[in-house]
């Protein structure tokens, strides 16, 4: 493989983490932690949404980051050639 | 013998038959089969016996406890303890496996070309999982103590020889598969009593939606809210709301999240899968498997406080019949009683129990016992009673100064009208939330069996994961990496099968005699590797520049730090007396808990890491281009020795 495509590969990885690792923090120190009293306002059947975020949903958004990162990362292997 | 001991023994004698079958199955035949299991695990394979060495004692039977009495606060661990998953997944795990090597210690050895830092990696590795691993010991003869009412020593021992069992035969190959059989039982034994309570509670069976859900009992209140308020009449914070700052939850999440993340006998699973891609997924599958005890877990702690507060305080509060009557106490808590998990004292002699938040009275008044038996200790031995006799006249002052305010503070007037005289459930262990669950929920006798069996599988598993980790280091770091490069594999697997004995012999001791300060070194562990082992393992792959010298100062910075600040509160090398300045918030760096402060220490390393690789020269050109081929899935072969 050529540098000039490792460089490019490389990017396109670190975009792809930097947008999963934004919403990473959004939802769980964003929503979980620092937004916690307006987002507690509004409600998810019993749930305060602030609170379900932080005991429930940020971990389903964990599990759903990953799965998708790894799906695209996938992708973007075999769009640079490098897959095993 | 007691049909529930017949159960026990039952259950958790089939799951140690079940073990031993797959010790004996999946030996060990060469380093690579030792250390990274031969390198052919599939991704979900991989992700259950993770899911199963990550989650500990500590997961499984203190977390719904801790949940329980701390509320929304606890989110902290939920998400810290997954969150670090994320980072694993993107940040570290794929790049790893491609490195493909055995150990931790070895990629810091290769990438900063450096004997000193695979050194300095090994000691930040051992000092953390030998940490943990105490806990696990004993956690395994608490379990045993408590279900089977044998000895606590007793139990360890058995721990111990199961663990020698599968560990030093199977090695990594002997210990993945036992994990994933681990696994199926700890989250059986998890989620069975969780769906029968909450079906119970909210008619609901799965806890997830149950903790969200409307109260079965006709009243149309949403569980949560009906916990609010209950606990909020008996003077308790609210439990749905923030009660500790803004800073130190995030701090502390961050702190887990990043530690996780950075924990070796963690990191080392992801070496076992066959490729790049593997290793991505298997994060994934390994957080669905953990996430199914994770988001159970604040249902169960939501679930049994209000359980327990509703079993003690039956009717309205300040009413003449609203409280439990001491002979009428359901039989779970005289049974817990025995094992000193809860405790009640009658303190108003009107025969009930009366638990509700008696705003520092209790505490002082427990206080002023402890200096009392104090004193009366020294004048048994005839000792110097002046300082004990000072601080008797010291309590006292609290205890009146504490009484006078429970009669006329606001919070608690309205309590000392009814006639209370202080909170008389005088101990709740944490640990009592999970363990006795199943006997609140009145459950057959097998659901208890299995949740000892439960407990048993998850300290097991963890405290294997652990003891590799310590071995690999020994047996591949320091002895074939820096002291006999020559030895041969068949004498470098005898090492390391002695080096596995050794660490759970040692576990097993200190396990018995745990240290006093056995509860704040899991601050440590998480400090340290937050600190230390992190911030490394990053800058090795993101950052080509990053050289020996940045490295180095970065991890001793880092551990610099975070271990002054941890001593500094909680006494030097955690012995008593030695604290710098009082454990409190005021006296805190910015209100940060030593528990959280990893982050800082963490920051604090990636700063000086940068900072002196700008002054010292870049790393050889086959160190960058080592760089360029990790980030590179093409061409992940098998792990390999050297």
């Amino acid at each position: 493989m050529l540098d000039k495509s490792a460089k490019a590969y490389w990017a396109a990885n670190v975009r792809l983490l930097t947008i999963c690792l934004a919403i990473w923090f959004i939802v769980s120190f964003g929503f979980g932690i620092l937004l916690l009293d307006q987002l507690n306002t509004i409600h998810l059947g019993g749930y305060k949404l602030g609170f379900w975020f932080a005991q429930q949903g940020s971990i389903y958004v964990f599990i759903g980051l990953i799965t998708f990162y790894a799906w695209r990362m996938g992708q973007i292997d075999r769009e640079f050639d490098v897959h095993e | 013998m007691t049909e529930l001991q017949i159960w026990t023994y039952v259950i958790v004698g089939a799951s140690f038959i079940l073990y031993f079958a797959i010790a004996w199955w999946a030996r060990a035949g060469s380093t690579s089969d030792f250390y990274v299991a031969g390198g052919g695990i599939g991704p979900i394979q991989n992700g259950m016996a993770t899911a199963a060495d990550w989650m500990s004692a500590a997961s499984f039977i203190s977390m719904a406890g801790i949940i329980a009495f701390k509320g929304y606060d606890a989110s902290a661990y939920l998400m810290g303890w997954t969150g670090g998953y994320v980072l694993m997944a993107m940040l570290l795990a794929p790049y790893l496996r491609k490195f493909g090597k055995f150990t931790v210690p070895e990629f810091v050895g290769d990438r900063y070309y450096s004997k000193t830092a695979r050194v300095v990696a090994v000691v930040c590795l051992i000092v953390i999982s030998l940490t943990y691993v105490i806990g696990q010991m004993k956690g395994v003869g608490v379990t045993f103590s408590r279900f089977l009412g044998v000895s606590m020593e007793m139990g360890l021992v058995v721990g111990m020889i199961i663990v020698f069992f599968y560990a030093a035969f199977g090695g990594m190959k002997g210990i993945t598969y036992t994990q994933i059989a681990q696994y199926v039982v700890l989250i059986l034994a998890y989620t069975v009593p969780a769906v029968f309570i909450s079906f119970n509670l909210t008619g609901n069976p799965i806890p997830q939606l149950g903790l969200g859900s409307t109260m079965a009992d006709g009243s149309g209140m949403y569980m949560l809210d009906k916990l609010d308020q209950v606990v909020t009449d008996l003077g308790f914070k609210a439990y749905s709301i923030q009660n500790d700052t803004t800073i130190n939850i995030f701090m502390l999440t961050m702190t887990l999240m990043i530690g996780t993340a950075g924990l070796p006998h963690v990191i080392i699973r992801f070496f076992t899968v066959a490729t790049v891609k593997d290793a991505r997924s298997s994060a994934g599958w390994a957080l669905v498997f953990i996430a199914l005890l994770y988001t159970t877990a604040p249902a169960v702690g939501a679930m049994a406080r209000l359980n327990l507060m509703q079993t003690v305080q039956t009717g309205e509060v300040g009413s003449a019949d609203g409280n439990l009557a001491f002979d009428a106490r359901p039989k779970w808590m005289a049974n817990w009683e025995k094992t000193g998990l809860i405790s009640f004292e009658d303190k108003n002699g009107d025969g009930k129990i009366q638990y509700y938040n008696d705003g520092g009275l209790s505490k002082a008044q427990a206080d002023l016992g402890a200096a009392e038996k104090a004193l009366k200790e020294a004048q048994d031995k005839a000792g110097n009673t002046t300082a004990a006799q000072a601080e008797v006249d010291k309590a006292k002052t609290a205890a009146d100064a504490a009484m006078t305010k429970y009669m006329s503070d606001e919070k608690t007037k309205k309590f000392a009208d009814f006639g209370w005289k202080g909170n008389e459930v005088t101990k709740v262990d944490n640990d009592i939330m999970v363990l006795a669950n199943p006997e609140i929920a009145k459950l057959p006798n097998w659901v208890i069996a299995l949740v000892a069996a439960g407990g048993i599988a998850a300290a097991l598993s963890t405290a294997a994961g652990l003891l590799l980790a310590i071995a690999s280091s020994v047996s591949h770091d320091l002895l074939k990496g820096i002291m006999m490069p020559n030895i041969s594999e068949k004498n470098e697997l005898m090492a390391s099968r002695v080096a596995i004995t050794i660490a759970i012999i040692l576990a097993g001791y200190m396990g018995m005699n745990p240290p006093g300060f056995a509860a704040e070194v899991v601050a440590l562990a998480f400090g340290l590797a937050a600190s230390s082992i992190f911030p490394v393992l990053m800058m090795g792959i993101f950052s080509k520049r990053m050289n020996t010298q940045g490295a180095i100062a970065g991890m001793l910075a880092g551990i610099g730090l975070t271990l002054l600040y941890i001593f500094w509160f909680k006494g030097w090398f955690f012995i008593k007396g030695t604290e710098m300045a009082p454990n409190k918030p005021e006296n805190w760096f910015l209100g940060i808990s030593p528990e959280a402060f990893g982050t800082v220490g963490a920051m604090a390393n990636f700063a000086v890491a940068f900072i002196v690789a700008k002054f010292t020269p870049e790393p050889p050109e086959h160190i960058q281009h080592l760089v360029e081929d990790v980030r590179i899935p093409r061409g992940a072969g098998g792990a390999i020795a050297h």
